[in-house]
C-alpha cells in the first residue's frame, strides 16, 4: 500500500512501453514448453538441420565416393549405417539427402507462403466482389486433381529443380490463402483498423502494421504444417522418378533405391525411411503444438 | 464416463480381434497345403511365363517389342522357323525351298495341311497379301524395311509405285511362292522368321476395316485368327494373356503344352517374388543383386547366356569436343570394363571392345584398343586438354532405368578420377531420350541395340552414312561400300566375315561409339521346363516346350 | 436445397472444362511423341502413323475434334494399345481401383473414427496421446515407404501375406488397402477427435446429460452426429487423395488399376489415355466433392438454413 508515486509512475510507464503483442508471444512460448511432443519436435528438428548443414564436416566420406569392391554392407564400425551397392556410405548420403529434402521443403513452402499470404491478405482486406472472385478462383483450383497435374508437368517439362519448387508451391498456396483471408477478414472488421483507415493510413501500411502482425500466429502454424506436406510431395515425386535427379539425392530418392533392394539390403530402406518419418513427425508435432499454443480457442479444453 | 469408456474399449478390443482373425484366416486359406501355380501347371500342361512389359498389341505387322514378339510367335508361324539350338532355318509353313544359284530367286513350297485357327488353309496368296500389307505406306509399319531386299519392295513402301504386282513376290500356284531379290541377301531366310514377315488372315482383317488401319480390334481376344501352334483365348490388360493349343496346327502332335499364360512383369522384384512363390516357370529377368545368391544356392535354375545385343555409348561427332577422335578414344580407353562388369553388373554381361557381339553365328569382332588410362591421358593432352583442363562440361544422356544409372554413375567416376573430366548425368524417359537422339541433341548418350536376325549386318548397317539409326554423324565411304555393296554380294560366309571385320575396324578406330558390354540374357527357369535350350537370340519356340513335374525326373 | 445443389453443379462445369483444356495443351507441348522408337523409321512411316492418329492436323483442329468426340462420350483410341479404346481401358481399370479405394476408405474410417473418438474422451492423457501418435504414423510415413515396409515385414520376413496382385491369391488385398488407408485413417482420427471435443462441451449435450441420459446415449445419439461432421466434409478431398495415392500403391503392389494405367500413360506419352484418364478422374473428384458438400449441408441444419436465407 505504501508505493511511492515514482514507483507507480515506473510501473505504468513500463506497461505503456511494452508493445502490445509481447505477452501473447511469451504466453504462447510458455504453453509450448509444456507440450512435450512439440518440444521433442523442435529439438529433433534443430538437431537434424544442424547435422545436415554441417554434413561435410561430420563425415569422412564424400557422398558420391564409391567403393565398388566393397559393395553393399550392413552397418559396421567404419560405416555406421552401412553402404549401398556402389559402396557409398549411407550415413553420408542420408545427411546430404536431408539437405536437399529440407531445402526443398523450406523453399517450396516459402513460395507457397509468399503467394498465399499476399493473395489471401488482399482478398480478405479488400472484401466485397473482388474477394468473392478471388476466392472463387481458389475454389476452382482446389477442385483440380493436382497430383495428376504435377505428374504431368514433371513428365512433360523434364525434371527441373526450379519447376519442382514452383509445382509444389503451386499446390500448397491455396490452403494458406484461404486461412489468411479468413483471418484478415476478421481483423479487418476490428475497430482499430477502422480507426486507422479513417486516420488516412494507406491500405499497404495498415496491412503491414496491423494486419500481418496479427495473422502471424496462424501463418506460422500453417507454415510449419505445410513443410512436411511439401517434403512428402517431393519424396513422392522422386520416388516415381520425377523429382530430384541423380547425382543429387533426397530422402525420397534414397527410399526408392532402398525399395529396389529391400530384401537383400534392408538397411538401405529402413534408415532413410526412419529419417524422413521422424523429421515429418517432428514438424507435425511442432506445428500442432504451435497451433495449440498460439490459438487457445482451438481443441484441447 | 467409466461406463462409456469401458464400453468403447471393449468394442475396440473386439474390433482388433476381428481384424486380426480376418488377416490370419485369409492368409491361411484353408488348412490343406495348396498346390502352387507352377505345380498345378505341370499337371495341366500350362506354362506360366514372365513376359516383361504388357504387350501393346498382337498385330505382327505393327508391334515392335520383345514381349509382343514372344506372344506373336506362339500365335503365328512364318515360312521358316529357327532350330531351337543352332538357330539355322527349319521348315515352317514352307515345307521346303529352292534357292537359285545366283541367290536371287527363292521358291518356297508350302505344305498343304497348314491351317488358320478357323480352319482355312494357309496359302501362298496369304503370304503375298500379308507382305503387301506390311509394305503398304499408309499402315506405317516400322519393320517394313526387313522386306526391302525384295525387288521393288522399297519403292512400293515409299509410294513410288502403287501396283504391288511389280514387287518381286509371285504366287505360282496356291502352295508355291516365288520371291525375287534385287541383290543377294545371305540373311534373307533368317528374316523370314521375324514377325514382320508373318502371314495374317485377310478375311479377319478386312472384316474389321481397311488393311492399313492400325486401330481396328482384329488382333484382340475373340477376333484374332492366327496360324501358329497356339490360339488366343484370353487377354486382360495388366493381368495376363492366355493362349491355348490349337488343334488346327499342322504339327499339333509335336506340341506338348496345353496352354501358355504370359504375365506382364515390369517390376523385377515382384517378378522374382512370383517365381519364388511358385507362380512362374520362367522369368524375363533376374534381379541384379540376387544373382550371386541364386548362383550359390540354386545354380540349376539360373540361366545366363550371351545375347545378340550390344550396350554402348554413342558420341555426337558433330559437336565439340566430340568431333575430335582423340577425345573420343581417350574416353573409351579410360573405362575399366572388367571392373564395371564385375562389380556394377555382377558379372552378368561381357566386356566389349566392338559393336557386334562375339559368336554371332560364328562371327568374332576385332579388338583394336585396350584399357589404358595413361595412353588416354596422353591423347587428351594432345587434343588440347592436359589433365582435363578446359574440358567443357557435357551431358551424358540415358533413359531412366536403374541399370543404366548404375553404369553411368560408375563411368562418371572413372572419367573424373582418371581424366579429371566432369560429367553431368541426365536421365529422361524413353520417348524424350529417343527424340533427343534423333535430333542429334545430345553430347554423349547411352545406346542399346538388339539384333533382329543372326547376322552382323543387323548391327553394322546402322552406321552407314545418314542411316536412320546412325544418330552420331559418323560417315565413312569405305564403310558404306562394304556394308551396302560388297558384303551382301559375297556368298561365301568366311569371306563375308572378313569384310565385316574390316568395316568394324573402321568404325571402332573412329570411335563414333564407345563399346561397353554385350548383353547376356538372364532368366530363372523352373527345373520342370524342358525343350527350351538357351540360344543367342533368346528365342523360344513354344511348340517344342514341355513340362515334367520335378518328382517324375530321375 | 436444390438450388444449392444446382448452383454448385454449375460451378463444377467450368472446372472440368479448364482441366481438359489445360491437360490437352500441356500434353501436346511435351517433347517426345508417342511414336519415338529405338529403331528409326522412315519419314513416310512417320507420316503414315501421324495421319492415323490425326497428329498431322493443327493443334486447334485436334482440340476441337477431341472435344466433339468427348461430348459424345468417346475418349478416343489409345495410342499405346492399338485396337483398344480409352473408354474400355478406363472401365477395365476402374472397378479395381474403386475396390481398392473402398477398402482403404473402410480401413481409414474404422481405424480413424475409433481412434479419434477414444482419444477425445480423455483429452491430454495416455488414452489421447497413444492413438493420436499412432495416427501420426499414417501421416508421416508416406505410402511408398509404408507399403514396402509392410511387404518386408509381413510378406517377406513373416511370409504371411502375398506381396503383389489383386484377387490373384487369398489375402493379397490386405496390405494394399492398409497402405492406402493409413494416411486417411490419421486425418480422420484427428478430425473426429477435434470434432468430438468441440461438440462434447456444447450446451445441448449438457442439457441431455442434465436430463439424466446415460453417457453412451449422449455420445452416440447426439455427439457423434455433429462431431463427425468434419469427417464427412473431409470425404471429398479424401477421395481425391485416395485416387492419387493409388498411383503409388498400385505401382508398388502391381495392381492393374486405373492409377497404374495413368502413370504408364504419362510416361509413354499416350496422349489420348492421359487426357481421357485425367478428364475422367477430375470429373469423379469434382462429383465426389459435390456429393460430400451436399451431405455435409444436409447433416448440418445451420448451413442449410444459411443458404436458404440468402434469397
Amino acid at each position: 500500500m505504501s508505493q511511492s508515486a515514482s514507483d507507480l509512475d515506473q510501473i505504468t510507464t513500463a506497461a505503456d512501453a511494452m508493445p502490445r503483442g509481447v505477452s501473447l508471444w511469451q504466453d504462447a512460448w510458455v504453453r509450448l514448453r509444456k507440450n512435450k511432443l512439440a518440444m521433442f519436435g523442435l529439438v529433433f528438428l534443430a538437431v537434424m538441420i544442424l547435422l545436415c548443414l554441417f554434413a561435410p564436416l561430420l563425415t569422412p566420406y564424400g557422398y558420391e565416393e564409391q567403393n565398388l569392391r566393397l559393395g553393399a554392407i550392413p552397418p559396421s564400425a567404419a560405416h555406421w549405417l552401412g553402404t549401398d551397392t556402389f559402396g557409398r556410405d549411407l550415413l553420408t548420403r542420408i545427411l546430404y539427402g536431408g539437405r536437399v529434402s529440407l531445402m526443398v521443403g523450406f523453399i517450396a513452402t516459402s513460395v507457397a507462403l509468399v503467394v498465399g499470404v499476399t493473395y489471401g491478405a488482399i482478398a480478405g482486406y479488400v472484401g466485397g466482389r473482388v474477394d468473392a472472385m478471388m476466392m472463387r478462383l481458389v475454389d476452382i483450383l482446389y477442385a483440380l486433381p493436382f497430383m495428376i497435374f504435377i505428374v504431368l508437368l514433371m513428365v512433360v517439362f523434364g525434371r527441373n529443380l526450379l519447376l519442382l519448387f514452383l509445382a509444389i508451391g503451386a499446390v500448397e498456396w491455396l490452403t494458406m490463402a484461404r486461412i489468411v483471408r479468413g483471418q484478415v477478414q476478421g481483423i479487418r472488421q476490428q475497430e482499430y483498423v477502422e480507426a486507422a483507415i479513417s486516420l488516412g493510413l494507406s491500405p499497404a501500411a495498415i496491412i503491414r502494421k496491423h494486419v500481418i502482425p496479427n495473422v502471424l500466429g496462424p501463418i506460422i502454424v500453417y507454415t510449419t504444417l505445410t513443410i512436411p506436406n511439401v517434403m512428402l510431395l517431393e519424396a513422392f515425386l522422386s520416388f516415381l522418378g520425377l523429382g530430384i535427379q541423380p547425382p543429387m539425392s533426397s530422402w525420397g530418392l534414397l527410399i526408392s533405391y532402398g525399395v529396389e533392394t529391400m530384401e537383400e539390403y534392408p538397411w538401405l530402406l529402413i534408415f532413410p525411411g526412419i529419417s524422413l518419418t521422424l523429421t515429418l513427425f517432428a514438424l507435425n508435432f511442432l506445428g500442432d503444438g504451435l497451433r495449440d499454443a498460439l490459438d487457445p480457442k482451438a481443441s484441447r479444453d | 464416463m467409466t461406463d462409456l469408456k469401458s464400453g468403447l474399449l471393449a468394442h475396440f478390443r473386439a474390433g482388433i480381434l476381428a481384424v486380426s482373425a480376418v488377416i490370419l484366416l485369409s492368409a491361411c486359406g484353408g488348412g490343406e497345403p495348396q498346390l502352387t501355380r507352377v505345380e498345378q501347371g505341370n499337371i495341366d500342361g500350362v506354362l506360366h511365363y514372365g513376359n516383361g512389359a504388357e504387350p501393346k498389341g498382337l498385330d505382327p505387322h505393327i508391334v515392335t517389342g520383345v514381349p509382343e514378339n514372344h506372344i506373336v510367335s506362339a500365335l503365328f508361324e512364318g515360312l521358316v522357323g529357327k532350330h531351337p539350338e543352332t538357330l539355322e532355318p527349319i521348315p515352317g509353313v514352307a515345307e521346303s525351298w529352292e534357292i537359285s544359284p545366283d541367290a536371287r530367286r527363292y521358291t518356297f513350297y508350302l505344305r498343304e495341311d497348314a491351317r488358320w485357327h478357323n480352319g482355312d488353309p494357309v496359302t501362298a496368296e496369304d503370304f503375298r497379301w500379308s507382305w503387301m500389307r506390311l509394305l503398304t505406306p499408309a499402315l506405317g509399319a516400322q519393320y517394313n524395311y526387313h522386306l526391302f531386299p525384295i525387288v521393288n519392295a522399297e519403292a512400293y513402301a515409299n509410294g513410288e509405285i502403287t501396283d504391288f504386282a511389280e514387287v518381286g513376290v509371285t504366287v505360282l500356284d496356291p502352295f508355291t511362292l516365288q520371291v525375287d531379290l534385287r541383290e543377294p541377301a545371305a540373311y534373307f531366310l533368317q528374316i523370314l522368321d521375324h514377325y514382320s514377315a508373318y502371314p495374317v488372315h485377310r478375311a479377319t482383317i478386312e472384316a474389321f476395316g481397311d488393311l492399313s488401319d492400325r486401330l481396328t480390334p482384329w488382333a484382340r481376344e475373340g477376333n484374332l485368327v492366327g496360324n501358329g501352334p497356339f490360339r488366343l483365348t484370353e487377354w486382360q490388360i495388366n493381368s495376363h494373356v492366355r493362349v491355348e493349343k490349337a488343334e488346327t496346327y499342322w504339327d499339333a502332335d509335336t506340341v506338348q503344352l496345353n496352354a501358355v499364360v504370359f504375365y506382364p512383369t515390369e517390376n523385377l522384384v515382384t517378378e522374382d517374388r512370383m517365381f519364388r512363390d511358385g507362380q512362374l516357370h520362367f522369368t524375363a529377368e533376374i534381379v541384379l543383386d540376387k544373382i550371386p545368391v541364386y548362383q550359390a544356392e540354386q545354380p540349376e535354375i539360373v540361366r545366363i547366356v550371351p545375347w545378340l545385343g550390344s550396350y554402348y555409348y554413342m558420341f555426337n561427332t558433330t559437336r565439340p569436343p566430340f568431333d575430335d577422335v582423340r577425345v573420343r578414344k581417350a574416353l573409351a580407353m579410360t573405362l575399366d570394363r572388367d571392373l564395371l562388369v564385375e562389380s556394377v553388373m555382377q558379372g552378368i554381361v561381357d566386356p566389349s571392345y566392338a559393336l557386334v557381339p562375339p559368336d554371332t553365328l560364328g562371327y568374332f569382332p576385332p579388338k583394336t584398343f585396350e584399357y589404358d588410362p595413361d595412353a588416354a591421358r596422353a591423347l587428351l593432352a594432345e587434343a588440347g586438354y592436359p589433365d582435363g583442363e578446359g574440358f567443357p562440361e557435357f551431358e551424358l544422356l540415358y533413359n531412366t532405368q536403374e541399370s543404366h544409372r548404375r553404369i553411368a554413375v560408375a563411368i562418371q567416376q572413372m572419367w573424373m578420377r582418371e581424366l579429371n573430366i566432369p560429367t553431368q548425368l541426365t536421365n529422361q524417359e524413353r520417348q524424350v531420350y529417343l527424340e533427343n537422339q534423333d535430333n542429334l541433341n545430345y553430347d554423349v548418350s547411352r545406346r542399346g541395340w538388339i539384333g533382329d536376325y543372326v547376322d552382323p549386318t543387323t548391327f553394322l548397317e546402322m552406321y552407314v552414312t545418314d542411316g536412320g539409326n546412325n544418330k552420331t554423324g559418323f560417315s565413312d565411304p569405305r564403310y558404306d561400300e562394304i556394308i551396302l555393296r560388297e558384303a551382301p554380294a559375297t556368298l561365301d560366309r568366311d569371306k563375308r566375315y572378313e569384310l565385316y571385320k574390316e568395316a568394324e575396324t573402321i568404325l571402332i578406330e573412329a570411335m563414333a561409339i564407345l563399346p561397353i558390354y554385350t548383353y547376356k540374357t538372364k532368366h530363372l527357369v523352373d527345373p520342370s521346363v524342358k525343350g527350351m535350350p538357351p540360344n543367342i537370340m533368346d528365342h523360344y519356340n513354344f511348340k517344342f516346350i514341355s513340362l515334367e513335374p520335378v518328382s517324375d525326373q530321375g | 436445397m436444390w438450388r444449392f445443389l444446382g448452383v454448385r453443379s454449375l460451378q463444377a462445369i467450368p472446372v472440368i472444362f479448364v482441366v481438359i483444356t489445360v491437360t490437352f495443351f500441356l500434353v501436346r507441348a511435351a517433347p517426345g511423341g508417342p511414336f519415338s522408337n529405338e529403331k528409326a523409321v522412315s519419314p513416310q512411316v512417320q507420316a503414315a502413323l501421324e495421319a492415323q492418329y490425326r497428329l498431322d492436323q493443327s493443334m486447334l483442329q485436334q482440340y476441337f475434334s477431341y472435344m466433339a468426340d468427348l461430348l459424345r462420350g468417346d475418349l478416343g483410341p489409345s495410342f499405346n494399345f492399338p485396337g483398344r479404346t480409352v473408354n474400355e481401358m478406363i472401365f477395365q481399370g476402374l472397378p479395381i481401383t474403386a475396390e481398392l479405394g473402398f477398402y482403404a476408405l473402410l480401413v481409414a474410417l474404422i481405424i480413424g473414427v475409433l481412434a479419434g473418438v477414444i482419444a477425445s474422451l480423455k483429452p491430454n492423457t495416455a488414452q489421447d496421446y497413444v492413438p493420436m501418435s499412432l495416427a501420426m504414423v499414417g501421416i508421416c510415413m508416406p505410402s511408398f515407404l509404408l507399403g514396402p515396409m509392410l511387404v518386408l515385414i509381413f510378406g517377406i520376413w513373416l511370409d504371411l501375406l502375398p506381396v503383389s496382385g489383386w484377387g490373384a491369391a487369398p489375402g493379397d488385398k490386405v496390405l494394399p488397402s492398409i497402405t492406402l488407408g493409413a494416411m486417411y485413417a490419421a486425418y480422420i482420427a484427428r478430425l473426429s477427435r477435434s470434432g468430438m471435443l468441440e461438440v462434447m462441451s456444447q450446451d445441448y449435450l449438457r442439457t441431455a446429460r442434465a436430463k439424466g441420459l446415460p453417457e453412451r446415449v449422449v455420445v452416440i445419439k447426439h455427439a457423434l452426429r455433429a462431431g463427425l461432421l468434419p469427417v464427412i466434409s473431409y470425404l471429398g478431398p479424401a477421395f481425391a487423395g485416395l485416387l492419387s495415392g493409388s498411383f503409388v500403391v498400385e505401382t508398388v503392389f502391381q495392381i492393374p488399376g486405373l492409377g497404374r494405367f495413368y502413370v504408364q500413360a504419362a510416361f509413354n506419352r499416350d496422349y489420348t489415355m492421359i487426357l481421357g484418364t485425367t478428364t475422367f478422374l477430375a470429373t469423379l473428384i469434382v462429383a465426389f466433392n459435390l456429393l460430400s458438400d451436399f451431405i455435409a449441408a444436409w447433416l448440418n441444419p445451420r448451413l442449410r438454413y444459411q443458404f436458404q436465407k440468402k434469397k
